[in-house]
Order: structure tokens, then C-alpha cells, then sequence
């Protein structure tokens, strides 16, 4: 008796299982059919994505490995994107260029992009004097260029990948300050937070819960489209040689490296690194278009 | 009109005084050493600690804070900024002689640009949909997935293998030698032109569509206009008001987003000086070309007010 109950149960819970699977295969398939290319686009995160996690398992060498013999393999069934000036394998340690510029900028844009988008929550909603100085303050920062705000605070930090983190954290913090501070202006004159207030509840209270959850969309977009730039910015740094010091792999030196000093020898060194630069970032800003078009209200059902 | 301008330079002040004292701050919370690079050359070598003391003191290192920071200031005020913990001379000196090549850069990318953007945005939009749309738009969103960084490599391995191209080693000035100066620049500029044409003409395909479909167009449209002039008269200048904003913020971004493409092909630009200052932890000129890098941008951003203003005679600063 128990027994076949416990069975309805599994059956049924496989059954909803199931189905959940099956709606959402239908819905990608949907969204696929009316979106190929931001499909292709959600795809190839997927993939990067799978490498950046479980790299190690999948990379069929250690990416510090030195294979003597094989220096400048050019890419065949063994070494599939060939060999460097170390014979090391090209491919493994894309894909270990891969974890390190995800784990950077997933990372650092969580962080610069929350404390930012924060500031600006409590900026908008308070207004007055505070107002004033951070809002100056945000100017400040946002008045000196961007990749040179980086480099300046890394020379200050020294290279480590843990200070990349920390400059472009640091760099979005105005960036999303400005986004959410304005979205919040709006947000603050709604009627329901008029409501709020009327049935008493405190400031804290207003900002998280009734302000906070209605300038969730334009965070999101912020983030699709920050970590686009992070990846680039990580990479520009490792490219100009001021990000993390060798032997560690990363996409930004292997590009530098391989276009200036072995191009003739091994253009395939310069080939497939600039390869998977274009293809993740492209594909954020493929992504991160859809979203907006699908958050931003005014761009709704056209 | 008058009131206005003095009012926004004046404002320069307060935000220019938080980037100086934000950039000090930041640099001398450095745990580098300027005094150890330079007696160690980088390396690990022992070194003797009564000349490193002395170093200091030469350099003013062993001052407090807010004396080093007013000398820095005032040195600025005097248009002379101190010297240069690397080099020794005076870091205006080294920074009068480094601006004119990325200024050069920066106007040639901006002529590249807009020369391509302009003429592909309004294609695009007036043909809209057509395979000639779906073209441009490829290159164009290719154009925002490709850093310079990645262009410049990209370029320099099509170079290297088609035509047994060199990194150059010394740069000529443009009116020292015209020829020799463009064959070194056109790359870089066209690297970072081609980067902003992208972004330029998605802007101005959107901004024209968004005019093609005004009351004003179709008013146009009916008086039986010729449709150059229609295009050209009337939505064009109204369709490249916003697009001038746009432009004058990538123009200031240009300016520091030339270190990358000066590092490339070896330019002496500021933004060249700038890696050097930091590889060498040469605060007193990063702290420079920051704050004057900071100018430039509030500068160019006044200017564009401004001439908005200007072109659009419905907006008036009073």
C-alpha cells in the first residue's frame, strides 16, 4: 500500500519532472526558431561556460605542461590548436584562459556592479546633500578614462589576478551607480511607494524591498553588457602585460604573444585566442541586446 | 549665453580637484617604490640602504602627504608639474612632447570613423531590411566584439605574414616627415576609427529611423521634395544631433583608449608614457597625465554642450 503510494508519488513527480523539461526544451526551441543568432549566441556562453567550470576535466594536457619535442605543433588530432614556443598545448590552456577571464569578470562585475547599483539606490532615494557628494564624487571617477582608471589602480595593487578584479570592480561602480541612481529617481515617484510609506514603513525598508525588486531589469542588462566589457578589459590587461605574470594561462598574452613575436612561425598561437575573445564577446553583447529588449518596457512587443 | 560657459568651467573645478586628490590617493597607497625600481632596475639585487635613503629624501618621498600633494598641485599651476620620477625632466616637458602624436591619432581615427559611419548608417537606414542592411549590421556588431587590442593583433599578423612587416623603432613627428609618420599611423588610426565607425553607425541608422518616420518628413515627403533633399535637408542634420554627443565621449575615450594601439606600433603618445609611468611606478607623471586626461574629457564635453546648442537652435542655455 505504502509502497505503490510512494511509486504514484515518484511517478508523478518524474511526470512534472519531465514536463518542466519538456516546456522549457520548448520554449528554447520556440525562442530559437524566432531568435537564431541570440540563440547561437546563449549557446556559445553554454560552451564557455561548461569549459571555464570544469576546464581541468576537460582539457586533454596540463596547460603548464612542456612537451619538448612537440614546440610549435601546428594544430593536428593530438594538439588540437597547436603548440607554443614550450610545447605546451594550445588548447588546454585556452581553456584555462577561459576560467581565469570568466572567474575575473563574473566576479568582479557582481561585485563593482552591486556595490555600485547600491550606491546609487540610496543616492536616488535619499537625495539632498548625500546626493551631492557621492553623485561628485562618481563624476570624478567617471571623468578619467576608463582602461586608464584600471591600469592606474592596478599599478597601485600590483599584478595579481585577485587586483584585476579589484580595478574593474572599482571601474563599475560609477557606471552602475548612474544607471540605478536614475532608475530609482523614477521608480521613487510611483504611488505605491507613496502607499509604502503611508502604512509606515521605514526608509530601509522602502529602498530593498519596494524600490529594489522595480530597478531589477536595467541591473541585469548592466551586468550582461559589463561583463562583456570586463572580458575585454581583463584581456587588454593581460595583452599589455600588466594583468598576472606568466606562466599562468590568459587570452590577452597568448594574442599578444602570438601575433608579435610568432606570427610567421605560428599564426595559429595568434589565431585561436583572438577567436575565443570575439566569439564571448560578441556573444554577452548578443545576449545582453536580447535582454534589454525584453526588459525595457518601451521596447516591449516590437 | 556667457553666464553659462563661465558657470560650467567653474564647475570643472570642484570635479577636477576630487580626480587630483582621488588619483593621489590612490598612488600613494602604492606599495611599490618608486626609489627601489630605480635602484634595483627592477631586479632583486641588494641594495645600499644609506643611497636609498638619500633617493627618498631627493625625491620627496619622505614628505607627508598633503605637503607632497600641494607641491604637485602648484607645480601644476605653474604648468611645469614637478619632474619625473623616471625620466627627471619636468613632466609637462614630457608630456608637450608626447601629446602631438596621440592628438594626431585621435583626429585621424575620428575623420576614419565618421567618413565610414555616416555614409553606412544612412544607407542602412534608408534601405532598411534590405541585404545591404543586414550586411552593414554584421560588420558594424562585429566592429563592438573586436577590442582594439584584438584589431591591432589581428592587424599586425596580417601584416607580418603578407608583407614582411617590421614593428617600427623610431617615430618621426608629422611635420618632420610627413610620409614615414602616416605609414606608422594609418594603422593604428584606422584600428581605432573602424572600432567607432561600429558604434557610430548602429547610433546614426537608429537615430535616422527614428527621424524618417517624423511629421516632419512625411511633410516633406508631400510637398514633393526631391529626396536628396529630403535625406540630406531634413533628416540628416536632425537625424546627427545626438550622434555628436556620442562621438564627443568616444573621442575623450579615444584619447585614453590609445594606449593599447600606441603600445602596438610603438608610438610615443601619451598614452605610451602613460604604461611606461606605470610599469615604473612614476607617480608624479601618472598623476599628470590622469588629471590631464581628466581635463581633456570635461573640456570636450563642455565643448559638445555647446555645440549642440548651436546646431540645434531649440536648446538654449541660460
Amino acid at each position: 500500500m505504502r509502497n505503490e503510494q510512494t511509486n504514484t508519488i515518484a511517478a508523478g513527480l518524474a511526470d512534472t519532472a519531465f514536463g518542466a523539461v519538456r516546456r522549457w526544451g520548448a520554449r528554447g526551441a520556440r525562442f530559437a526558431r524566432s531568435n537564431p543568432v541570440a540563440a547561437a549566441a546563449a549557446l556559445v556562453l553554454v560552451v564557455l561556460g561548461v569549459l571555464a567550470a570544469f576546464g581541468p576535466l576537460i582539457s586533454p594536457f596540463d596547460p603548464l605542461e612542456f612537451h619538448s619535442k612537440d614546440r610549435f605543433a601546428s594544430p593536428s588530432g593530438t594538439y588540437l590548436m597547436g603548440t607554443d614556443e614550450f610545447g605546451r598545448d594550445q588548447f588546454s590552456r585556452l581553456i584555462g584562459g577561459t576560467r581565469s577571464v570568466f572567474t575575473i569578470a563574473v566576479t568582479s562585475v557582481a561585485i563593482g556592479v552591486t556595490l555600485g547599483a547600491l550606491i546609487g539606490l540610496l543616492s536616488g532615494y535619499y537625495g539632498g546633500w548625500l546626493d551631492s557628494i557621492l553623485q561628485r564624487v562618481m563624476d570624478s571617477m567617471m571623468s578619467i578614462p576608463l582602461l586608464v582608471l584600471t591600469l592606474a589602480i592596478l599599478a597601485m595593487l600590483g599584478r595579481s589576478d585577485l587586483n584585476v578584479v579589484g580595478a574593474i570592480a572599482a571601474v563599475n561602480v560609477p557606471i552602475a551607480n548612474r544607471v540605478i541612481r536614475s532608475a530609482a529617481l523614477s521608480v521613487k515617484e510611483e504611488p505605491y511607494i507613496a502607499a509604502a510609506r503611508a502604512l509606515g514603513a521605514s526608509d530601509w525598508r522602502i529602498s530593498l524591498r519596494h524600490i529594489g525588486p522595480n530597478v531589477l531589469a536595467p541591473y541585469l542588462v548592466i551586468v550582461t553588457t559589463q561583463i562583456s566589457w570586463a572580458i575585454i578589459v581583463a584581456s587588454a590587461l593581460s595583452f599589455l602585460g600588466v594583468a598576472s605574470p606568466p606562466p599562468e594561462p590568459s587570452w590577452g598574452r597568448m594574442l599578444s604573444e602570438g601575433a608579435r613575436e610568432f606570427a610567421e612561425r605560428a599564426p595559429w598561437l595568434a589565431v585561436f585566442p583572438a577567436v575565443f575573445v570575439f566569439l564571448s564577446v560578441l556573444s554577452f553583447n548578443l545576449v545582453g541586446d536580447v535582454l534589454r529588449d525584453s526588459l525595457d518596457p518601451r521596447l516591449r512587443g516590437r | 549665453m556667457k553666464a553659462y560657459i563661465v558657470r560650467r568651467l567653474l564647475l570643472i573645478i570642484p570635479t577636477l580637484f576630487l580626480v587630483s586628490v582621488f588619483i593621489f590617493i590612490i598612488l600613494r597607497l602604492l606599495p611599490g617604490d618608486v626609489a627601489l625600481i630605480i635602484l634595483t632596475g627592477g631586479g632583486t639585487t641588494q641594495i645600499d640602504p644609506q643611497q636609498y635613503a638619500e633617493l627618498k629624501e631627493q625625491l620627496g618621498l619622505n614628505d607627508p602627504w598633503h605637503v607632497q600633494y600641494i607641491n604637485w598641485v602648484w607645480g601644476m599651476l605653474r604648468l611645469e608639474g614637478g619632474d619625473s620620477l623616471w625620466t627627471g625632466n619636468p613632466v609637462f616637458e614630457d608630456i608637450s612632447r608626447a601629446l602631438p602624436a596621440t592628438i594626431q591619432l585621435t583626429i585621424m581615427a575620428l575623420l576614419i570613423s565618421l567618413v565610414i559611419a555616416i555614409p553606412v548608417g544612412i544607407l542602412s537606414a534608408m534601405h532598411r531590411n534590405s541585404p545591404l542592411d543586414y550586411g552593414m549590421r554584421v560588420v558594424a556588431i562585429s566592429g563592438l566584439a573586436m577590442p582594439d587590442f584584438l584589431v591591432g593583433a589581428m592587424i599586425v599578423l596580417v601584416l607580418i605574414l603578407t608583407v614582411n612587416w617590421i614593428p617600427p623603432l623610431d617615430y618621426a613627428g608629422f611635420f618632420e616627415n610627413p610620409a614615414s609618420n602616416l605609414q606608422q599611423m594609418i594603422w593604428p588610426a584606422v584600428i581605432l576609427g573602424y572600432i567607432q565607425a561600429a558604434f557610430l553607425a548602429r547610433m546614426i541608422r537608429s537615430t535616422t529611423l527614428e527621424v524618417l518616420g517624423q511629421d516632419y518628413i512625411r511633410t516633406a515627403w508631400s510637398k514633393g521634395l526631391a529626396s536628396r533633399h529630403v535625406y540630406i535637408r531634413h533628416a540628416l542634420r536632425n537625424a546627427l544631433l545626438p550622434v555628436i554627443t556620442v562621438a564627443g565621449i568616444q573621442t575623450a575615450q579615444l584619447l585614453g583608449g590609445a594606449v593599447i594601439v600606441e603600445n602596438i606600433f610603438a608610438i610615443p603618445g601619451l598614452g605610451f608614457k602613460l604604461l611606461e609611468a606605470i610599469v615604473n611606478r612614476d607617480w608624479v607623471t601618472l598623476q599628470t597625465v590622469v588629471t590631464i586626461f581628466a581635463l581633456a574629457i570635461l573640456l570636450i564635453n563642455l565643448f559638445i554642450d555647446l555645440l549642440y546648442g548651436w546646431l540645434d537652435p531649440r536648446i538654449r542655455y541660460g
